[in-house]
Formats: C-alpha cells, structure tokens, sequence
C-alpha cells in the first residue's frame, strides 16, 4: 500500500495513500473536532460535506485554513490544528452556527445527547456576539406519526439528507433554499407525511441536534397507567434489552432483559410480555407460507410467487408500499409481531382473563419510530380499537424509567409474565440483521424435512455486509436465502425480484442499517458502529443462552394454536395474524 | 397518504417526458432539464417537478431543491406584463434601488413575485447592454431608460387596460 508522511502538531506520522487529516491526526492521539461529519465505519456509511468548518486546520503553504474532514494527506505536509489562527476561526464558526440556534437548551429533547451542545462545551464559548442583530429562523415545526421536525434546531449538516437519500434511497428530505433560508426538507416543504417518508428514523438516529426528534408517548402511557379501569400490557422487542443499559451509563451490549422486566413492573404495567413471544408466532406463519409457497411453486404452480419477503419491520413494509406497489403480493401476509402480539393479546389473552378489548391497553417498547405509525394503521384496530394503543422507542423508555426514580442498575432481575412473555431465541435474533431468517430456517427445515436440526447457528446468515446470500440445504433442497438491512440495499435485492432476475427463494429485509439494533429509536449511536456491533453480538448471546431455540418449540405458542388459533395459517390465523398491503404512492392526475 | 392533485393536460406531461429523454433522463442533466422545462411553461410548479422525478427517477425533495437554490428558476408564473429592473453597476449607481423600490411599493409584490391579478411580476436582472439608458427597466419587450421613480406610475399606467 502506497504511504505518505506528514507532521501533525510536531510529530510525524504515516499514513495511507487517501487518509484524511482528521484521520491521521486521530492515529496520532489528537482528537480534531468535528461536527457535521460522521462515520459508521462497519457499514461504509459516511457524511462529509464539510460544511460546518469546524474541523479547520493550518496547512503551511496554504493560504487559507483547511477542512480536516475532507482533505487528503499529502508527503512533507505540516499540519498545525492548534494555532491561535485555528483556534479563533473555529470559535468564529461556532458563534455563526450558534448565532440563530434556539437557546432552548434546558428543555430540548435532546439535551444531554445534543452534539452542538457539546461542541459549545468543548470549545469553551461563553457568549455569542451579534445576537442581537441575527435573525432567528422561523419554520414551523411537522409533527407526523413517527417524527418531529424542529428545523430552527438544523445547524444544515446535511446527515440526514445523507442517511435519506444515500443509505436509505428514500429520498423523502433535502436541503432546500439557501443562506438563512436553507433547511432541509420533503418536496415543496410539504409535511413528511406527505412525503415518502417511511419514518425509518435513521435522520433521527444521527441527528446532531433536536432538529429531528420522535414523537413522545410516554404521557399517554403514563396516563393509562394511573387509570384503574384499565389493565396495561407491555410488550418488548427483542432489540430493546440490548440497547437500554446504555441510557443507564451501561457498556454497549450489556444485556438488561431481567432488570427492564424489573422495570417496566415497578413502573405499574399489569402484564410484563415480549414481543419475543410474538416473533416466535411470526415465523410459526411465515415459516407455513413460506413452505407452502415453496410446495406449490415447485409443483409448477405459477400463482405462488418467490422469493418470499418478509414483512416483520413497517419501515420496510413502507418503503415497498411506496416505491414498489406492483410487488405487493410478494411480501408475506404475516403482519409484524408488535401487530401479532397486539391482536393476540386483546384477543386470546383478554379473553382468558375476561377483559373486555377496550378496558385493556397495550403498550410497545420499541427500538423504532415506524412503530409509532404502524400501530396507528387503521388495519390493524377494530371498530376504532387500536391492537397497540401506543408504541414507545427504547430512549422513550429509558426517560420514563428515570422519571420514576428507579434505580435501574440495582434492579434484581425478573421474569416476563407468561403466557405471552415466554420465547425462543429464535424470536430474540429478531433484533439484528439476518435474525429473522435464521429463526425462520431453524423452524422451516424442521417442518419440510421432519429432521432434527442438528446446527442450530447459522453464521453464514450473519454479519453487518450490507446485502448478503447463502444457501441451506434442506435435505437435498438448496434453499437461496438474500438478506438486506439499509433501504438502500433492500432497493438492490428488490430490482431484481421485479426484474425476473432474483433467484432467491426468501429474502430478509430490515430498514435500519444493522437491523432493529441500529433502528431509528434506539439510544444514539453518535457514529461508533462498534456500538451496534456490541448490541448484535448480545442479541447471539442471549439467544444461545435460552434452553429452546426453535420457535415452534415454545410452549405457549404450542398452546396458543391448541386452544385458540388451530394450526398456523388457518382461518383464524389469517384473521387475527395477517394482513395485506397499499399502493402509498399518489398518481399522477391529469386534467381532462 | 394525501395526493396532491396533478392538474396538467396530457401534451404538458408528453413535453416533459420529451424534454426529460432529450437529455436521456439522465440525473446529471437535471439543471439543463429544469431550464427546458421553465422556457416551455414560464415557470416551474410543482406538478412539472413531480413529471419531471417521475421520468427521471429523481425524488421530488431534491429536484425542489435545485429549483429552490437557483435563483433563476421559480414556482410563480411570471405575470401579462413581467417588469425587470436592471440592477447592473451603471443602473443601479444611477438609482435603480430607489427605482425597483417605488414598483415594489406601487405593486404590492417582492421581487419573484406576482400580483393577485396576474397582471405584473416583479424580477431584477443584470445589465440588458444599455448602460448608457441607465436606470434601465423592461416591462415585457418594451425597454424604458433614464427612469426615475417618479416615472413609475406612468409606467405602470400604460398597462393597466392591456
């Protein structure tokens, strides 16, 4: 490899061909600061417009300062990032970030996490000159289901028109107009919800500021709670116990199940379930259809298409909605396990306990913002009676668990409730990229060939590459099996499946880069991907910690067929656990 | 999910798609592609923008986007009688400020506006090549020299019937 040296601060150091100051300055323990760039290294995401000048450097021999994010080493530089010069220029910039930034701090959403706030911290400001000449932007806030856009709070690091549009291709936000004026918005500053939004939430997940933040549900919830004629159940998804000792100054990828149950009972929920328990369901019926589109189409029937998609993660289910409506019929019809969980739970469960579906409220904790709007899809409620009352992401959580004078590290671990709280660790895998599938293979191969699977790790499903494949053999079968985490990626799986060219049997599809563990609700990752490495590598922990690992060996799944459902995808299956699909996209009208 | 109602007629939507594959739809040629599009319609709403993603496989936000940096496109349809006021050097050291401030205020309008009416739209520009004529103003074809703002309103008067 091709190396060049250069002085930084005195000391010398090499670096490949390509480094980046800022990098090269990093190998050498100085720490530049940065601001609008950002950086997941394992999944080859990356932000540098070099636009906030921050970053600023003193090259000699140049005639201006550099931005150290984007410029390249070159042989015999000497590098300064800590001149007078430097230091004066960098304050100068963050009192023009600052100058028509709200002061709001005490009570912004995202106070304590804000970068911006930070930044002011570390470069010791103490006043901002010129306020009272600045104007202050003015924009109207857009709350949708999922997201909140403050844009007065948008610095214009552009992360995520990145995330939107590179990452995600969903091309919902960009930047728009320009100086004072420039934000970053849908088409015609129309609200997201009439945008292709799919409330994904990864602009929210790298936001620096409180200019993109969820919508809060904890006041809902805290409102069921104090009502005594209602009996509050709570369902977990897997991805939450992974990610929520974080909040609580845990290391990443500690796992919390046993001290969140704790939690969430302190916190007065009736019923403390999992959403694990929900997952197991889903691959009861989409590992069914999945075999049973496989059966017909290899008996020639031409109506049962492949490759199956999976259809467990609503930003996903959003996306396709949008921008690939003619393959509507190609997800499976199983809806997600919040949904299962929910129309379970004030079916069967209620039932059971005999409440009526109106006096029971059912509560998510998710590691996602799509939920939100998911659980509000007017498909899944009957006669105006949501499944899920309300979907709260993992942060939510972690406030509310504050709020309550918890101390949560000291909680003694606890068990879920049962029946709905038992689960495999199929449906734990649910939380990470290539989980869904791996827990739908350990069941499918079980079912289609009657053998016992001996191995029950799949790693070939596993890793954070962005598109992966691999082939199990089901006893002579060759299953091909394509996973895809990011839209971005989905996108590229998808143009295949329309173009007749796929040849896979199922595909696992999961909006957020690293699957749920890295999903829009999730505590902020402030670009250190080896923090979603840590949460997925939890998730296989806990999963090979639990004495099943089949969903269809769970007992109370086994259960809840025997009594209720009959057999997966019977009639009532269908009723209560799936769903179907719309065209999201609007037409083109033309005037007569 | 609300539409936005698309009110074009269906040669409108053909002359885009044309424009669109004269320049192969590619992505890259938006800019130029945009510059067709405002010398066929006079302006850009957003329906021409969402024909325009629609061809292109560009998303919507990032064609507003375009549009809504470059000033020389715009989303109001200029008006019968678009008054631009020369702001170049000779212009404007000969008062053309004080010029273009007398139509805003006669007017009612911003520059890259449009009164209710329709009737006259507001734009300045640089230099037309008549320095020696300066101030200078052009409402429609017509070029008007040595304007001083007292002029304006007879200006504006000659088209109030037309």
């Amino acid at each position: 490899m091709e190396t060049v040296k250069l002085t930084i601060d005195n000391k010398t150091v090499e670096v490949p061909k390509g480094t980046t100051v800022s990098k090269a300055a990093r190998m050498l323990g100085i720490d530049i600061p940065l601001l609008c760039h950002m950086e997941l290294h394992d999944l080859g995401i990356e932000n540098k417009p070099a636009g906030c000048r921050i970053c600023v450097v003193e090259v000699e021999g140049r005639r201006n300062l550099a931005p150290s994010c984007v410029t390249t080493c070159e042989e015999g530089m000497v590098v300064k990032t800590h001149t007078t010069r430097v230091l004066n220029a960098r304050r100068t910039v963050m009192e023009f970030i600052l100058s028509d930034h709200p002061k709001d701090c005490l009570i912004c959403p995202k106070s304590g996490h804000c970068e911006l706030q930070d930044m002011a911290k570390r470069l010791g400001i103490r006043e901002i000159p010129g306020q009272e000449i600045a104007a202050m932007s003015t924009y109207r806030k857009d709350t949708s289901p999922s997201i909140i856009r403050d844009l007065d709070k948008c610095i214009m690091c552009r992360r995520c028109e990145m995330m939107c549009n590179e990452v995600q291709t969903v091309g919902a936000l960009s930047a728009i107009n320009r100086g004072f004026m420039s934000a970053v918005a849908p088409a015609f500053e129309q609200n997201l919800e009439y945008s292709p939004c799919t409330y994904c939430g990864q602009c929210v997940a790298v936001c620096p500021t409180g200019a993109l933040t969820e919508v809060n549900h904890t006041p809902d919830v805290l409102r069921a709670l104090a009502d005594p004629s209602k009996t509050v159940v709570v369902q977990t998804a897997p991805a939450v116990r992974a990610a929520l000792g974080e909040e609580f100054g845990l290391e990443p990828g500690t796992l919390v199940t046993g001290k969140m149950v704790a939690a969430l009972r302190a916190l007065g929920f009736d019923y403390v379930f999992d959403t694990d328990f929900a997952a197991d369901l889903t691959i009861m019926e989409e590992g069914t259809e999945l075999l049973d589109r496989l059966k017909r189409h290899l008996s020639g029937d031409k109506t049962a298409r492949l490759p199956i998609l999976t259809s467990c993660c609503p930003g996903w289910v959003n996306f396709f909605e949008y921008y690939y409506p003619d393959l509507k019929d190609v997800p499976s019809t199983a809806k997600s396990p919040q949904q299962m969980f929910g129309a379970v739970a004030k079916s069967y469960f209620a039932g059971k306990k005999g409440i009526n579906r109106k006096d029971m409220v059912v509560v998510s904790v998710m590691p996602c913002l799509a939920k939100k709007y998911e659980c509000q899809r007017g498909e899944f409620s009957v006669d105006g009676n949501p499944d899920v009352d309300y979907s709260i992401s993992t942060r939510e959580l972690a406030a509310f668990i504050k709020q309550a004078n918890i101390d949560f590290n000291n909680l003694p671990e606890e068990e879920f409730d049962n029946p709905l709280g038992e689960s495999t660790g199929a449906g734990v895998i649910f939380g990470t990229t290539g989980g869904v599938i791996e827990a739908a293979v350990r069941t499918a191969y079980e079912l289609y060939t009657g053998k016992k699977l001996e191995r029950l790790d799949f790693t070939e499903l596993r890793g954070f590459e962005g598109v992966r494949s691999a082939t199990v053999d089901f006893d002579g079968l060759k299953l091909n099996i394509g996973i895809a985490h990011g839209l971005g990626n989905a996108r590229k799986l998808l143009d295949d499946v329309k173009s007749g060219k796929s040849q896979f049997h199922a595909i696992e599809i999961m909006a957020c880069p690293g699957g749920c563990i890295g999903g829009g609700g999730q505590p902020l990752h402030h670009g250190k991907s080896e923090i979603l490495k840590a949460r997925a590598a939890a998730i296989y922990r806990e999963d090979k910690n639990k004495p099943l690992r089949k969903s269809h060996e769970n007992p109370f799944i086994i259960e809840l067929y025997k009594e209720y459902l009959g057999e997966p995808n019977s009639e009532k299956a269908h009723h209560l656990l799936h769903t179907h699909y719309f065209e999201r996209k609007k037409k083109i009208f033309v005037k007569p | 999910m609300s539409s936005i109602k698309i009110e074009l007629r269906q040669e409108d939507i053909s002359k885009i798609r044309e424009i669109c594959a004269s320049f192969n739809n590619d992505e890259q040629e938006l800019i130029n592609v945009l510059h067709k599009c405002q010398e066929h319609f006079g302006y850009l709403p957003a329906e021409v923008q969402e024909v325009i993603s629609d061809c292109m496989g560009v998303p919507t936000a990032k064609i507003y986007g375009v549009v809504t940096f470059y000033s020389f496109f715009t989303m109001t349809p200029k008006g019968k009688h678009p008054v631009s006021i020369c702001m170049g050097t000779a212009c404007y050291v000969r008062g053309a400020e004080k010029v273009l401030e007398e139509f805003k205020k006669e007017l009612g309008i911003q520059v890259g506006q449009t009164t209710k009416d329709g009737k006259f739209s507001l734009s300045s520009l640089r230099c037309v090549g008549a320095c020696g004529l300066a101030p200078v103003v052009l409402v429609g074809e017509k070029t008007y020299g040595r304007v001083a703002p007292d002029d304006v309103r007879n200006i504006l008067k000659e088209y109030k019937d037309k």
